[in-house]
Protein backbone atom coordinates (compact mmCIF):
# COMPACT_ATOMS: atom_id res chain seq x y z
CA UNK A 1 0.00 0.00 0.00
CA UNK A 2 1.70 3.39 -1.10
CA UNK A 3 1.24 6.47 1.01
CA UNK A 4 -1.66 7.96 -0.63
CA UNK A 5 -3.72 5.21 -0.10
CA UNK A 6 -2.82 4.72 3.60
CA UNK A 7 -3.79 8.10 3.84
CA UNK A 8 -7.18 7.11 2.35
CA UNK A 9 -8.02 4.34 4.69
CA UNK A 10 -7.24 6.73 7.61
CA UNK A 11 -8.94 9.32 6.59
CA UNK A 12 -12.14 7.88 4.49
CA UNK A 13 -13.97 5.15 6.88
CA UNK A 14 -16.23 8.15 7.99
CA UNK A 15 -16.87 11.54 7.15
CA UNK A 16 -17.26 11.73 3.39
CA UNK A 17 -18.41 15.50 2.99
CA UNK A 18 -22.04 16.38 1.94
CA UNK A 19 -20.89 18.76 -1.17
CA UNK A 20 -20.84 19.46 -4.29
CA UNK A 21 -17.60 18.11 -5.00
CA UNK A 22 -16.75 16.04 -2.71
CA UNK A 23 -13.95 14.31 -3.70
CA UNK A 24 -11.88 17.34 -4.37
CA UNK A 25 -12.77 18.70 -0.87
CA UNK A 26 -10.57 15.73 0.63
CA UNK A 27 -8.16 15.49 -2.12
CA UNK A 28 -7.37 19.06 -0.78
CA UNK A 29 -6.68 17.16 2.48
CA UNK A 30 -4.59 14.70 1.40
CA UNK A 31 -2.60 17.18 -0.15
CA UNK A 32 -3.84 15.53 -3.67
CA UNK A 33 -6.33 16.22 -6.55
CA UNK A 34 -9.43 15.23 -7.49
CA UNK A 35 -9.12 13.01 -10.42
CA UNK A 36 -5.97 11.59 -8.52
CA UNK A 37 -8.00 10.42 -5.84
CA UNK A 38 -10.82 9.24 -7.57
CA UNK A 39 -8.53 6.64 -9.91
CA UNK A 40 -7.17 5.72 -7.10
CA UNK A 41 -10.36 4.93 -5.22
CA UNK A 42 -11.19 2.81 -8.34
CA UNK A 43 -8.35 1.13 -8.17
CA UNK A 44 -8.51 0.28 -4.50
CA UNK A 45 -11.96 -0.97 -4.87
CA UNK A 46 -10.87 -3.39 -8.33
CA UNK A 47 -8.21 -4.74 -6.28
CA UNK A 48 -9.74 -5.51 -2.89
CA UNK A 49 -8.34 -3.56 -0.57
CA UNK A 50 -11.80 -1.79 -0.32
CA UNK A 51 -15.05 -3.76 -0.41
CA UNK A 52 -17.14 -0.81 -0.52
CA UNK A 53 -17.73 2.95 -0.81
CA UNK A 54 -21.06 4.88 0.07
CA UNK A 55 -23.44 5.35 3.23
CA UNK A 56 -23.09 2.07 5.32
CA UNK A 57 -26.54 1.70 6.79
CA UNK A 58 -27.63 0.47 9.75
CA UNK A 59 -30.03 -2.52 9.30
CA UNK A 60 -32.04 -2.23 12.34
CA UNK A 61 -32.22 1.24 12.38
CA UNK A 62 -33.44 1.13 9.24
CA UNK A 63 -36.03 -1.21 10.18
CA UNK A 64 -34.63 -3.94 8.69
CA UNK A 65 -33.67 -6.99 10.50
CA UNK A 66 -30.27 -8.79 11.41
CA UNK A 67 -28.84 -11.88 12.91
CA UNK A 68 -25.86 -14.08 13.31
CA UNK A 69 -25.93 -17.45 12.43
CA UNK A 70 -23.45 -20.51 13.24
CA UNK A 71 -23.78 -23.97 11.75
CA UNK A 72 -21.97 -27.39 12.85
CA UNK A 73 -21.73 -29.21 9.54
CA UNK A 74 -18.99 -32.20 8.81
CA UNK A 75 -16.25 -31.46 6.75
CA UNK A 76 -17.04 -33.77 3.67
CA UNK A 77 -20.47 -31.89 3.35
CA UNK A 78 -19.04 -28.53 4.08
CA UNK A 79 -18.67 -26.62 0.05
CA UNK A 80 -22.28 -28.30 -0.43
CA UNK A 81 -23.84 -25.91 2.59
CA UNK A 82 -21.85 -23.22 1.95
CA UNK A 83 -23.12 -23.06 -1.45
CA UNK A 84 -26.69 -23.55 -0.31
CA UNK A 85 -26.34 -20.59 2.16
CA UNK A 86 -24.81 -18.45 -0.08
CA UNK A 87 -27.80 -18.75 -2.25
CA UNK A 88 -29.63 -16.65 0.04
CA UNK A 89 -29.31 -12.87 -1.39
CA UNK A 90 -30.47 -12.07 2.25
CA UNK A 91 -27.20 -13.78 3.65
CA UNK A 92 -24.44 -10.74 3.34
CA UNK A 93 -21.38 -12.13 4.87
CA UNK A 94 -20.15 -15.72 5.29
CA UNK A 95 -17.49 -17.02 7.10
CA UNK A 96 -15.29 -20.33 7.87
CA UNK A 97 -14.23 -20.41 11.05
CA UNK A 98 -11.95 -23.20 12.80
CA UNK A 99 -14.66 -24.66 15.74
CA UNK A 100 -17.14 -27.06 15.76
CA UNK A 101 -19.28 -24.70 14.97
CA UNK A 102 -17.88 -23.93 11.42
CA UNK A 103 -20.06 -21.86 9.49
CA UNK A 104 -21.09 -18.04 10.29
CA UNK A 105 -23.30 -16.07 8.41
CA UNK A 106 -24.67 -12.80 8.76
CA UNK A 107 -28.57 -12.49 7.53
CA UNK A 108 -29.93 -8.91 6.56
CA UNK A 109 -33.62 -9.62 6.00
CA UNK A 110 -36.08 -6.54 5.42
CA UNK A 111 -37.99 -7.56 8.81
CA UNK A 112 -37.76 -9.80 11.30
CA UNK A 113 -40.86 -11.51 10.25
CA UNK A 114 -38.88 -12.98 7.60
CA UNK A 115 -35.81 -14.45 9.37
CA UNK A 116 -37.74 -17.34 10.79
CA UNK A 117 -39.01 -18.53 7.33
CA UNK A 118 -35.82 -18.42 6.12
CA UNK A 119 -33.61 -20.02 8.66
CA UNK A 120 -36.37 -22.86 8.51
CA UNK A 121 -35.67 -23.19 4.73
CA UNK A 122 -32.08 -23.31 5.27
CA UNK A 123 -32.70 -26.48 7.75
CA UNK A 124 -34.74 -27.73 5.13
CA UNK A 125 -32.19 -27.21 2.16
CA UNK A 126 -29.25 -28.53 4.22
CA UNK A 127 -30.76 -30.80 6.91
CA UNK A 128 -28.63 -29.21 9.46
CA UNK A 129 -29.56 -27.13 12.33
CA UNK A 130 -28.95 -23.16 12.65
CA UNK A 131 -28.01 -21.27 15.80
CA UNK A 132 -29.86 -18.06 15.65
CA UNK A 133 -27.95 -15.47 17.74
CA UNK A 134 -29.26 -11.77 16.94
CA UNK A 135 -27.73 -9.08 18.93
CA UNK A 136 -29.23 -7.91 22.01
CA UNK A 137 -27.25 -5.28 22.81
CA UNK A 138 -24.63 -3.15 20.74
CA UNK A 139 -21.21 -1.89 22.94
CA UNK A 140 -20.23 1.44 21.34
CA UNK A 141 -17.58 0.90 18.80
CA UNK A 142 -15.40 3.19 16.44
CA UNK A 143 -15.04 1.11 13.50
CA UNK A 144 -12.02 2.38 12.46
CA UNK A 145 -8.60 0.05 11.95
CA UNK A 146 -5.36 1.86 11.07
CA UNK A 147 -3.60 1.76 7.63
CA UNK B 1 -38.70 3.90 5.68
CA UNK B 2 -40.54 6.91 3.78
CA UNK B 3 -40.63 6.69 -0.31
CA UNK B 4 -37.83 9.25 -0.60
CA UNK B 5 -35.29 7.52 1.92
CA UNK B 6 -36.03 4.23 0.44
CA UNK B 7 -35.07 5.38 -3.24
CA UNK B 8 -31.81 6.93 -1.94
CA UNK B 9 -31.29 3.40 0.19
CA UNK B 10 -31.82 1.97 -3.35
CA UNK B 11 -29.44 4.32 -5.07
CA UNK B 12 -26.40 4.08 -2.88
CA UNK B 13 -26.33 0.49 -1.48
CA UNK B 14 -24.51 -0.64 -4.14
CA UNK B 15 -21.77 2.32 -3.36
CA UNK B 16 -21.37 5.87 -4.40
CA UNK B 17 -20.23 6.43 -8.28
CA UNK B 18 -16.56 7.63 -8.11
CA UNK B 19 -17.34 10.76 -9.97
CA UNK B 20 -16.32 14.37 -9.45
CA UNK B 21 -20.33 15.44 -8.19
CA UNK B 22 -21.86 11.49 -6.91
CA UNK B 23 -23.84 13.18 -5.12
CA UNK B 24 -25.97 14.98 -8.15
CA UNK B 25 -25.59 11.46 -9.60
CA UNK B 26 -27.57 10.36 -6.38
CA UNK B 27 -29.98 12.83 -6.04
CA UNK B 28 -30.92 12.06 -10.26
CA UNK B 29 -31.77 8.70 -10.02
CA UNK B 30 -33.70 9.40 -6.46
CA UNK B 31 -35.31 11.75 -8.09
CA UNK B 32 -34.83 14.64 -6.00
CA UNK B 33 -32.81 17.82 -5.52
CA UNK B 34 -29.16 17.67 -4.47
CA UNK B 35 -30.58 19.88 -1.37
CA UNK B 36 -32.98 17.64 -0.73
CA UNK B 37 -30.71 14.26 -0.83
CA UNK B 38 -27.98 16.75 1.85
CA UNK B 39 -31.15 16.67 3.81
CA UNK B 40 -32.63 13.24 4.03
CA UNK B 41 -28.96 11.88 4.69
CA UNK B 42 -28.00 14.31 7.70
CA UNK B 43 -30.92 13.15 8.82
CA UNK B 44 -30.38 10.01 8.36
CA UNK B 45 -26.75 9.82 9.64
CA UNK B 46 -28.08 12.32 12.62
CA UNK B 47 -30.25 9.71 13.92
CA UNK B 48 -28.07 6.55 13.44
CA UNK B 49 -29.73 4.91 10.35
CA UNK B 50 -26.62 5.61 8.62
CA UNK B 51 -23.35 4.87 10.61
CA UNK B 52 -21.02 6.67 8.60
CA UNK B 53 -20.48 7.56 4.99
CA UNK B 54 -16.75 6.50 3.42
CA UNK B 55 -14.45 3.50 2.49
CA UNK B 56 -15.11 -0.07 4.14
CA UNK B 57 -11.34 -1.57 3.83
CA UNK B 58 -10.35 -5.05 3.55
CA UNK B 59 -8.95 -6.18 6.77
CA UNK B 60 -6.92 -8.60 5.39
CA UNK B 61 -5.78 -6.27 2.73
CA UNK B 62 -4.45 -3.74 5.76
CA UNK B 63 -2.59 -6.91 6.93
CA UNK B 64 -5.14 -7.74 9.33
CA UNK B 65 -4.54 -11.22 8.97
CA UNK B 66 -5.49 -12.22 11.89
CA UNK B 67 -9.32 -12.05 12.97
CA UNK B 68 -10.56 -13.49 15.68
CA UNK B 69 -14.30 -13.74 16.71
CA UNK B 70 -13.76 -14.04 20.66
CA UNK B 71 -16.71 -15.31 22.56
CA UNK B 72 -17.32 -14.60 26.20
CA UNK B 73 -19.37 -16.74 28.56
CA UNK B 74 -20.22 -13.97 31.32
CA UNK B 75 -22.49 -13.59 33.97
CA UNK B 76 -25.76 -12.16 33.35
CA UNK B 77 -25.69 -9.15 35.60
CA UNK B 78 -22.25 -8.14 34.70
CA UNK B 79 -22.21 -8.04 30.68
CA UNK B 80 -23.82 -4.53 30.00
CA UNK B 81 -21.36 -2.89 32.51
CA UNK B 82 -18.11 -5.10 31.37
CA UNK B 83 -19.05 -5.25 27.67
CA UNK B 84 -19.10 -1.40 27.31
CA UNK B 85 -15.99 -1.58 28.00
CA UNK B 86 -14.46 -4.43 25.99
CA UNK B 87 -16.15 -2.36 23.01
CA UNK B 88 -14.27 1.13 23.68
CA UNK B 89 -10.98 -1.22 23.10
CA UNK B 90 -9.16 0.41 20.32
CA UNK B 91 -8.70 -3.65 18.37
CA UNK B 92 -12.51 -4.37 19.19
CA UNK B 93 -14.15 -3.43 15.69
CA UNK B 94 -17.52 -5.07 17.08
CA UNK B 95 -18.88 -5.89 20.16
CA UNK B 96 -22.28 -7.36 20.69
CA UNK B 97 -24.64 -9.12 23.82
CA UNK B 98 -26.56 -12.10 22.05
CA UNK B 99 -28.67 -15.03 23.52
CA UNK B 100 -27.43 -18.02 25.10
CA UNK B 101 -28.38 -21.22 22.93
CA UNK B 102 -28.17 -24.44 25.60
CA UNK B 103 -26.73 -26.88 25.23
CA UNK B 104 -24.78 -25.96 22.12
CA UNK B 105 -24.17 -22.47 22.57
CA UNK B 106 -22.96 -20.97 25.53
CA UNK B 107 -21.63 -17.41 25.04
CA UNK B 108 -23.35 -14.46 25.50
CA UNK B 109 -20.75 -11.98 24.46
CA UNK B 110 -18.76 -10.94 21.44
CA UNK B 111 -16.34 -9.30 20.20
CA UNK B 112 -14.50 -9.29 17.00
CA UNK B 113 -10.69 -8.61 17.68
CA UNK B 114 -8.56 -7.79 14.76
CA UNK B 115 -4.26 -8.25 14.71
CA UNK B 116 -0.95 -8.43 12.41
CA UNK B 117 -0.15 -11.41 13.34
CA UNK B 118 -1.75 -14.21 15.63
CA UNK B 119 0.54 -13.41 18.62
CA UNK B 120 -1.00 -9.83 18.22
CA UNK B 121 -4.91 -11.20 18.53
CA UNK B 122 -3.76 -13.52 20.92
CA UNK B 123 -2.59 -10.30 23.28
CA UNK B 124 -5.54 -8.89 22.73
CA UNK B 125 -7.62 -11.28 23.42
CA UNK B 126 -5.90 -11.54 26.43
CA UNK B 127 -6.21 -8.30 27.72
CA UNK B 128 -10.07 -8.88 27.27
CA UNK B 129 -9.85 -11.61 29.48
CA UNK B 130 -8.29 -9.81 32.02
CA UNK B 131 -10.71 -7.33 32.13
CA UNK B 132 -13.58 -9.56 32.17
CA UNK B 133 -12.04 -11.96 34.76
CA UNK B 134 -13.90 -11.11 37.79
CA UNK B 135 -16.93 -12.58 35.88
CA UNK B 136 -16.22 -15.03 33.06
CA UNK B 137 -16.95 -18.42 33.15
CA UNK B 138 -15.44 -19.42 29.73
CA UNK B 139 -14.23 -18.23 26.68
CA UNK B 140 -13.07 -19.66 23.26
CA UNK B 141 -11.80 -17.67 20.08
CA UNK B 142 -13.25 -18.32 16.41
CA UNK B 143 -10.46 -17.52 14.05
CA UNK B 144 -11.79 -17.15 10.41
CA UNK B 145 -10.39 -19.88 7.77
CA UNK B 146 -12.03 -18.33 4.94
CA UNK B 147 -14.81 -15.80 3.39
CA UNK B 148 -17.20 -17.28 1.86
CA UNK B 149 -19.41 -14.48 0.57
CA UNK B 150 -19.11 -10.45 1.75
CA UNK B 151 -21.24 -8.27 0.16
CA UNK B 152 -22.82 -5.25 0.65
CA UNK B 153 -26.42 -5.39 2.61
CA UNK B 154 -29.09 -4.98 1.09
CA UNK B 155 -32.49 -3.14 2.34
CA UNK B 156 -34.60 -1.62 -0.77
Amino acid sequence: MDELERAIVNRLQGGFPLAERPFAAVAQELGTDEATLIAKLKDMLAAGTLTRFGPMYDVERMGGAFTLCAMRVPQADFERVASLVNAHPEVAHNYARAHEFNLWFVIAAASRGRIAPLLAAIEAETGYAVLDLPREQEYFIELRLVA
Amino acid sequence: MNATDAAIVRATQAGLPLVPEPWRAVAESAGITQAQLFARLSAMLADGRIRRIGAVPNHYRLGYTANGMSVWDVADDAVDALGARVGALAFVTHCYRRPRRLPEWRYNLFAMVHGKSRAETDAHVEQIRALLAPALRAHDVLYSTRILKKTGLRLA
